[in-house]
C-alpha cells in the first residue's frame, strides 16, 4: 500500500529491537473477549484511477448549482470564488499541520488567524474575535451560553423567530439539559416585533437573539432592539447569516450588538452540501475572558521581535475541564484561510461592490416578481439578497414545476412558518445574470423559459 | 534603506493591513445587469475601516510567504500524541475538490443530490462496520460536538425510561473535552484515578444509581488497552448506567477489536485521525457517533435512510435530541474520509493500525533506555514519556522546543496530567524506519545534550522563524487584532 512504507525486513528489525516475534505479540495487552475474530467486512482497495472513476461516479450523480439556474440560500450563499484561494489553501504547509501548539513553527497559521480576527472585527464593529467556530448555528448557541454564563443569575434566552430555524433548533439543543428558558419573539411584517420584545423582556432576560439579516432577508431595527434589550439589562446577540450583508449595511457594533456570531461560509466556501464552513464569533472587550475558542494574541520573541501565539486559553476544556467556557477543542483552520484571502482580495472596495450587486440584482427580481398576478411581497422593509413572496399556487408544485425548466426556485419557508404557508425564500447573488432572473419571472408566472 | 534583514530563507512578512494602499484591488467584478438601486442611506455604513486594500499578486505572495513558517505532516515527520498526524492522501483533496461535490447546495431537492446521500450513507455503513455499531450519525463537526451529541443522546435516553440521573464517571487520563462535553450536556463529572489501567474495582467505588454514563478513552491516552472494559461495561449496565468510549484513538484497534462488540453503548469517531483527513490548520474535523440500537431514536436531525425510492433525509424522529449545526455535517470531511477508507480497503485498515502498533512500540524500545516511561504494560499506538531522569533541570518544555531545531514537529507535552512533565509520542503507521530512527537519534541527542551543555535546550529554538515567545506576555496585556496606530 502507497501509504505504507514498512518493508518486510523493516519491519523485521524493529520486532528484533522491540523483542517481540511478531506483530500480533504487541497486541497481547487486547484481551481475548475483546478481540474481532472476523476480517472487516469493508470491499477490497481501490487503485488511485478505480477510486477517482467511482466516486466521479457518485458526484455526477449530484446537481452542481452551476447546472441550474438556481435561487437557492438560506443560510448556504452561491458566491463566486476566486482561483486563488483554492492555490492558496491548497499549499500542505497550511492544511497538513495542526493547532498552532508550538507557535515558533507555526507563525503562518498564527499571523493568519491573527489577521482573520482582525477583519472580523473590522466587518461587524466589535472588540474581539475568536479564532472560528463550527458553523453559524453552533457560534449562535455558544453565544446563547456565553449569554447565560456572563448574565449571572439570569437564565432565559429570547429568540428572534426571524432567527433562521435551524440557528434555533441548535440552539435548542444546546441548551437542552442547562437551565435555560428559550422563549420564542414572534414576527411584525418579517422583522422581531418590538411590542412583543419589550412585553417579553424581564429581569430574568440574559439575552435577545436576532437574525441580521433574518431568515427572510430583512433588515432588523438593532439600534431600537438594542436599546429594548439594555434597558433589560440583558445582552444583544446578532446571528449573520450572510455576512455579505456587512459591507452594505450598518455594522451590528456601531448597532449596539453586544456579541455578533454568524456564518462565513458566503466568504469563499464551496457550499460543499452544507459543510464545513465557519462560525465568526465577536464581543466587547467586557466580554473577552467568557469568550468560547481559541484566541491568537501577539507577543514578542526572546529577542524582541513580533510573534503571534495562542492565548487566554484557562478558558478552555484542556485546562478548565468541565468548567471552560465551552468544550471545543478546534477551529475551522482551513475555512479560516479561505475567509481570510477573500476578504484580502475584495478588500475595502470590492466587498462593497459585491454586497452592492448583490442588493441591486436581488431588488430588481423582487421587483420584478411583485408585479405578477398573484405573487406578492409580504414583508415591506429592506432585504439584502433574499426575500419572500407569497406564491398563488401551492409552494411544492411550484418548485417541481419550476425543477423541470432547469430552475431551483428558492426554499418552501411554510414547513417553518404555518402563516406563510405559499411562502418562497428566493436569494438572488452576483451568480444570478439577468437573464436567469428573467427565466425564473416567466416561469413563476406560468410561461416556459 | 536596502539591507539584508527580512531576506535570505526566512522572509518576514508584514500584516495585511500594514501592507494595504489606498485604491489598490485584488478582485474582478462583472458589470451590472440590472439597474443599480441602493438601499435606503440611513440604514448603510461607511466604509470598513482598516480594511485591507491588497493586490491579487500581494496576496498570492503574503499567504505563500506565511506558509513557509509553518510545519505540517507534508514538512516532515509530526509525532503529536493522541491527534494521529499520519499522511493526508492527495487523491482525498482531488475527491473532495470534485464539482459534484463541491458545487451543490444544502437545500436542494434530496432526488437531486442523491450521489452525495448515497456517498454519506456508504460511509455510514463502513464506519459501522469499523466499529460494531448498528445506527450512525454523521452531523457533529468536530471530536467534541461528537462527544457533546452522545452525551445528549445518553441523557435523553435515561430521561425516556423516566430517569434522572446527574453523574458522568471519567477516567483521570481522559481528554478535557470529555468534562467539558459532560458538563455542557448536563452533567456533574466525577474523576475516577486511574492508575494507567482503568480497574473493575474502581468504578464499582464510584458507581451509584445516580451515573448516568462512565466515560472512557479506549485505548486511553497512556496508549493502553484498557483490558477490564467488559467487565467494567458489565457493572455500569447493570446499574442502569450507559458506557461511551472516545474514539480519538480508533488507530490503534481497526480490525482487531470493535467498541460496539464489547460493552460500549456510543463512541465517537475523529475522521481528522484515524480516516487521514487534513487537520487544516486546527479544523475542520469531523466527528461521526455510533451507536447500539437502542440509542437510535436518539440520534441527531437529519438521519440518512434508504428505501426503494432511493436516499432521504429523515426528519421525522420524535425522539431526536434535535440539531447540533446547520445541514448534515462536514461533508467535504466525510468525502475525503470515504475516499481513504476505499483506497484501503478492510485489510489496508487492518494493516494501517498493526504498522501504527509496530511503530510507536518501536520508537519506546529505542528510548526506554534513556528517557523515563513511567507505565511499562504493552502500549498500543503510542507512549509517553516522563521528564523525570532529565539532567540539569531541563524540562519536557525544552526537549520539545529543542526538536525543533533538528527539524521535527515535537511531541504532544504535559499531557496526560498523570504522567509528570509528559512527553507523548504518536508516530503513526505512515512513517518509515528511517524516519523513525532518525527522530530517535535526535532524541537521544538531545538527552546527551542536556548532561553536557543544557543551554542548547534553554534556548531552543534557534533555528525557527522565532525564538521562544512570551506567552505569558500575550495573556497579560492581550492584544487580539491589529489596530491602526
Amino acid at each position: 500500500m502507497r501509504y505504507l512504507p514498512h518493508t518486510d525486513v523493516d519491519v523485521q528489525q524493529m520486532l528484533e529491537q522491540i523483542g517481540v516475534s511478531s506483530i500480533e505479540e504487541l497486541f497481547s495487552g487486547v484481551p481475548e473477549n475483546c478481540r474481532l475474530k472476523k476480517p472487516l467486512a469493508i470491499s477490497d482497495a481501490k487503485s488511485e484511477s478505480e477510486l477517482l472513476l467511482f466516486l466521479k461516479g457518485l458526484a455526477e450523480k449530484n446537481s452542481k448549482t452551476s447546472d441550474w439556474d438556481s435561487f437557492l440560500g438560506g443560510g448556504a450563499y452561491n458566491h463566486f470564488i476566486p482561483t486563488v484561494i483554492d492555490q492558496l489553501v491548497s499549499r500542505s504547509e497550511f492544511y497538513t499541520a495542526y493547532t498552532p501548539y508550538q507557535p515558533e513553527i507555526s507563525q503562518g497559521t498564527l499571523q493568519a488567524i491573527f489577521e482573520y480576527q482582525t477583519m472580523i472585527c473590522q466587518l461587524t464593529g466589535m472588540d474581539v474575535a475568536n479564532a472560528s467556530m463550527y458553523d453559524g448555528a453552533s457560534a449562535c448557541a455558544e453565544a446563547a451560553l456565553l449569554a447565560i454564563r456572563a448574565g449571572k443569575k439570569r437564565h432565559k434566552v429570547l429568540l428572534s423567530q426571524g432567527l433562521p430555524p435551524q440557528y434555533r433548533e441548535t440552539v435548542a439543543t444546546y441548551c437542552r439539559y442547562l437551565d435555560v428558558d428559550l422563549i420564542d419573539v414572534p414576527l411584525q411584517d418579517g422583522v422581531t416585533s418590538q411590542q412583543e420584545l419589550s412585553a417579553l423582556l424581564d429581569e430574568q432576560a440574559a439575552a435577545v437573539i436576532v437574525g441580521y439579516p433574518n431568515y427572510f432577508g430583512q433588515i432588523e431595527d438593532l439600534a431600537a432592539i438594542a436599546e429594548l434589550t439594555h434597558t433589560a439589562g440583558a445582552r444583544l446577540v446578532t446571528a449573520v447569516s450572510e455576512p455579505l450583508s456587512l459591507a452594505l449595511f450598518k455594522a451590528p457594533g456601531a448597532l449596539g450588538a453586544d456579541v455578533v456570531v454568524g456564518e462565513g461560509q458566503s466568504f469563499g466556501i464551496p457550499l460543499s452540501y452544507g459543510g464545513p464552513g465557519i462560525g465568526f464569533f465577536a464581543v466587547r472587550k467586557k466580554d473577552m475572558r467568557v469568550l468560547p475558542g481559541r484566541l491568537v494574541g501577539e507577543t514578542v520573541d526572546q529577542d524582541g521581535k513580533r510573534g503571534f501565539v495562542l492565548t487566554l486559553a484557562t478558558r478552555e476544556q484542556h485546562i478548565r475541564r468541565e468548567k471552560a467556557t465551552s468544550n471545543i477543542c478546534s477551529n475551522q483552520g482551513m475555512c479560516v484561510l479561505m475567509v481570510s484571502i477573500y476578504l484580502a482580495l475584495y478588500g475595502k472596495q470590492g466587498l462593497r461592490k459585491l454586497a452592492e450587486l448583490n442588493y441591486a440584482k436581488a431588488t430588481y427580481a423582487k421587483n420584478q416578481i411583485s408585479q405578477l398576478k398573484g405573487f406578492a411581497i409580504p414583508f415591506a422593509g429592506t432585504s439584502f439578497n433574499e426575500f419572500v413572496v407569497t406564491c398563488p399556487e401551492p409552494v411544492a408544485r411550484l418548485k417541481k414545476r419550476l425543477e423541470q425548466q432547469g430552475i431551483l426556485a428558492g426554499i418552501s419557508v411554510g414547513r417553518d412558518y404555518s402563516d406563510l404557508k405559499n411562502g418562497l425564500l428566493i436569494c438572488v447573488t452576483e451568480q444570478n445574470s439577468r437573464e436567469q432572473i428573467d427565466r425564473l419571472v416567466l416561469a413563476l408566472a406560468g410561461g416556459e423559459a | 534603506m536596502m539591507s539584508t534583514e527580512g531576506r535570505g530563507l526566512v522572509l518576514e512578512e508584514n500584516l495585511l493591513f500594514e501592507q494595504s494602499q489606498p485604491g489598490r484591488v485584488g478582485y474582478s467584478l462583472a458589470a451590472p445587469d440590472v439597474p443599480m438601486t441602493v438601499p435606503d442611506a440611513a440604514l448603510t455604513r461607511t466604509e470598513i475601516q482598516g480594511f485591507p486594500e491588497l493586490s491579487e499578486v500581494d496576496v498570492v505572495r503574503h499567504y505563500t510567504r506565511l506558509s513557509t513558517w509553518n510545519y505540517g505532516v507534508d514538512s516532515g515527520f509530526y509525532p503529536l500524541g493522541s491527534c494521529t498526524m499520519k499522511y493526508n492522501p492527495k487523491v482525498n483533496e482531488a475527491a473532495a475538490r470534485l464539482p459534484g461535490f463541491t458545487d451543490i447546495h444544502p437545500q436542494t431537492p434530496e432526488a437531486l443530490n442523491q450521489g452525495a446521500l448515497e456517498l454519506m450513507y456508504n460511509l455510514q455503513r463502513d464506519l459501522g462496520e469499523i466499529s460494531g455499531f448498528p445506527a450512525m450519525t454523521l452531523q457533529p463537526a468536530a471530536g467534541a460536538q461528537g462527544e457533546f451529541t452522545g452525551m445528549l443522546m445518553i441523557h435523553a435516553w435515561h430521561e425516556a425510561n423516566g430517569q434522572k440521573r446527574r453523574k458522568v464517571i471519567i477516567p483521570d487520563t481522559a481528554h478535557g473535552t470529555n468534562p467539558a462535553s459532560s458538563a455542557l450536556a448536563g452533567y456533574e463529572v466525577v474523576t475516577v484515578a486511574s492508575n494507567g489501567i482503568l480497574t473493575k474495582e474502581a468504578v464499582a467505588a464510584v458507581m451509584d444509581d445516580d451515573v448516568a454514563a462512565l466515560m472512557v478513552t479506549n485505548p486511553n491516552t497512556l496508549g493502553l488497552f484498557e483490558a477490564d472494559i467488559r467487565g467494567i461495561c458489565d457493572l455500569v449496565h447493570e446499574r442502569g448506567g450507559l458506557v461511551y468510549s472516545d474514539g480519538a484513538n480508533l488507530n490503534a484497534l481497526m480490525g482487531i477489536s470493535r467498541p460496539g462488540d464489547i460493552g460500549i453503548d456510543v463512541m465517537h469517531f475523529n475522521l481528522h485521525k484515524t480516516f487521514s483527513t487534513p487537520h487544516g490548520g486546527g479544523g475542520p474535523g469531523s466527528g461521526p457517533v455510533g451507536v447500539v440500537e437502542k440509542l437510535k431514536p436518539f440520534l441527531p436531525l437529519p438521519v440518512v435512510t434508504k428505501d426503494a425510492d432511493g436516499y432521504k433525509l429523515d426528519y421525522d424522529r420524535p425522539q431526536s435530541i434535535g440539531r447540533l449545526k446547520s445541514f448534515y455535517g462536514h461533508f467535504g470531511v466525510l468525502v475525503r474520509a470515504y475516499s481513504y477508507i476505499l483506497s484501503m480497503g478492510g485489510e489496508g485498515l487492518k494493516r494501517a493500525t498493526e504498522l501504527a502498533v509496530l511503530n510507536a512500540n518501536y520508537i519506546r524500545a529505542r528510548l526506554e533506555p534513556v528517557y523515563t516511561l513511567p507505565n511499562k504494560q504493552r502500549s498500543l499506538h503510542e507512549v509517553v514519556f516522563s521528564e523525570d531522569g532529565l539532567q540539569n533541570e531541563c524540562h519536557t518544555l525544552d526537549v520539545a522546543k529543542r526538536l525543533i531545531d533538528y527539524g521535527y514537529h515535537p511531541p504532544t507535552i504535559y499531557f496526560p496530567l498523570v504522567v509528570h512533565g509528559a512527553l507523548m509520542i504518536e508516530p503513526t503507521e505512515t512513517e518509515s524506519k528511517q524516519t523513525i530512527d532518525e527522530f530517535c537519534d535526535a532524541l537521544l541527542a538531545i538527552a546527551e545534550e542536556a548532561k553536557d551543555n543544557p543551554e542548547l535546550l534553554k534556548q531552543a529554538p534557534v533555528r525557527a522563524k522565532v525564538k521562544r515567545l512570551h506567552e505569558a506576555m500575550a495573556a497579560r496585556k492581550p492584544k487580539l487584532r491589529w489596530e491602526s496606530e
